[in-house]
């Protein structure tokens, strides 16, 4: 199976002395969907921002399509969307994603077509003219996602897409993931949501700044004995269920 | 660097800005109602007024392009959007210059009113005329965007963004020769303004007031503020740092 992230006895130091990760070893595969899982301020998000390369890395590698983390040619193959609504609350959508496709160096003659794809795989072409301030925290969240869409990037990296989202729109969304992964895509998703976790291909529980665990759902299923990831993941780290 | 992403991020500013009547009124409305006024703070003493408007076109332009940065990059820094755009294939310099032209253009719109104002309605006797007036307070602009761009970067929040207004701007409001010559203050202030960018805008505008022909001076005073304004930007660029 290729490799998408390799990842050897990284560690990372935020702030002064926080350890937010600790001698993380993994290998993500790719053109998979990949589920980073664990309780807020375990350091899912430092992980993912250590692939898009924004964090210095305090010791260890993390080698994205076999180049460190942060080389500058990673830069077109690598979409990311953060966890803060990246977007101009003060802009239409369609000016958003203007600017963002223009940015991501589309072709003048892409443009249009590009928007309107994505505008359609989150539903939202009918909003395209919208402010993005007058909309919902879902429709944002929509938008965020939308812009992490453009072009056609090796590896898509969301730190929680669907949060604040309807269920509706989740299994769609899931779906959208499920089929970019199936044309190619590698995919690395966070969520702190145990049942989204069952959706994808490959799980990195994290905790404390740990992998605690890192196989398909349905192996974790069989190693614990648990009926969910949930369970999984409660016995693993030894609390009750 | 790509001059299409730069003119991309210039005219999403600009779209930004247009989305926002209130911010843009006020831009246009306020230096030429504060120079209106002045008018009758002045109203017996018409040589001091002349003397003293076009000076504040070399300081109101800087100020709020200052401000307005400050603020504007504060936001991208804070919302996500700049972290966004570091992981795309951008230079630091499509974004910084996008916003400084962005700004120096606006500064440009607001110095054509303003001016139109001074010299047109209130009648101030500018020697060097309209156009050097208008250029004038373009550097202005300029050096206010750069400033702000780079100062935003030792700012948490927005209040302290705007504490950096008084901080940074007022020293040099003071010492720049608006209220007395300097050379009657007292002598380590004159070095301060010696080296600050504000006092060779307000040099620039207080000869175009008194010359009508374009000196060698002028030509310094503009080189002056630009070098602060580029220094400024290279200083801010190296705030936006790709890994944190």
């Amino acid at each position: 199976m290729d490799t998408a992230v390799k990842i050897k006895n990284l560690t990372i130091v935020l702030g002064d002395r926080f350890k937010a990760l600790k001698n993380v070893s993994i290998d993500l595969p790719a053109g998979k969907m990949v589920g980073v899982i664990g309780p807020s301020g375990t350091g899912k998000t430092t992980l993912i921002r250590g692939i898009v390369g924004r964090l210095h890395i305090t010791s260890g590698t993390i080698n994205v399509f076999d180049q460190p983390a942060g080389t500058p040619s990673l830069r077109k193959q690598i979409n990311y969307m953060t966890q803060e609504l990246s977007v101009y609350p003060d802009l239409t959508v369609r000016e958003n994603l203007r600017y963002f496709t223009i940015m991501d160096g589309q072709a003048r003659k892409h443009i249009n077509a590009t928007i309107t794809r994505v505008l359609e795989a989150v539903d939202m072409i009918d909003k395209a003219t919208n402010l993005v301030s007058s909309l919902s925290g879902g429709e944002k969240q929509r938008v965020s996602l939308a812009i992490a869409l453009i072009g056609s990037p090796k590896l898509l990296v969301l730190d929680e897409p669907t949060v604040g989202l309807d269920p509706v729109l989740r299994e769609n969304l899931w779906e959208l993931f499920a089929r970019l992964a199936a044309l190619g895509h590698s995919l690395i998703i966070t969520s702190h949501s145990m049942d989204e976790a069952e959706r994808c291909d490959d799980l990195v529980l994290i905790r404390n700044g740990r992998v605690i665990a890192h196989s398909s759902p349905l192996e974790l299923r069989q190693r614990t004995g648990a009926k969910t990831v949930e369970q999984g993941f409660l016995k693993l780290v030894g609390a009750k269920p | 660097m790509s001059v299409r992403k730069t003119f991309a991020t210039t005219g999403r500013v600009m779209s930004q800005l247009g989305h926002d009547p209130r911010t843009l009124a006020l831009l246009f409305l306020i230096p030429p109602i504060l120079i209106t006024i002045l008018k009758y703070v002045f109203q017996g003493e018409k040589s001091t007024f002349d003397h003293i408007a076009p000076l504040l076109l070399g300081i109101f332009p800087m100020i709020m392009m200052f401000l307005i940065t400050s603020i504007v990059t504060l936001r991208e820094r804070t919302s996500g959007t700049l972290d966004r755009l570091m992981t795309m294939p951008i230079a630091k310099l499509d974004f910084i210059l996008g916003y400084a032209i962005a700004f120096s253009l606006l500064g440009f719109l607001q110095a054509i009113v303003t001016g139109f104002v001074m010299l047109g309605l209130l009648h101030v006797t500018v020697l060097g005329g309209a156009i050097p007036t208008i250029i004038g307070a373009v550097f202005a602009s300029f050096l206010g965007t750069s400033l702000g761009l780079f100062i935003s970067a030792f700012a948490k929040s927005e209040f302290q963004a705007v504490q950096f207004m008084p901080a940074f701007l007022f020293p040099q409001i003071l010492t720049c020769g608006l209220f007395i010559a300097r050379s009657q203050m007292a002598r380590p202030l004159q070095w301060f303004a010696d080296i600050m960018p504000l006092t060779y805008s307000v040099d620039f505008m207080k000869r175009v007031t008194m010359d009508s022909a374009w000196t060698s001076l002028l030509t310094r005073d503009l080189i002056v503020v630009a070098a602060f304004g580029i220094a400024a930007l290279i200083l801010g660029s190296a705030t936006i740092r790709r890994q944190e």
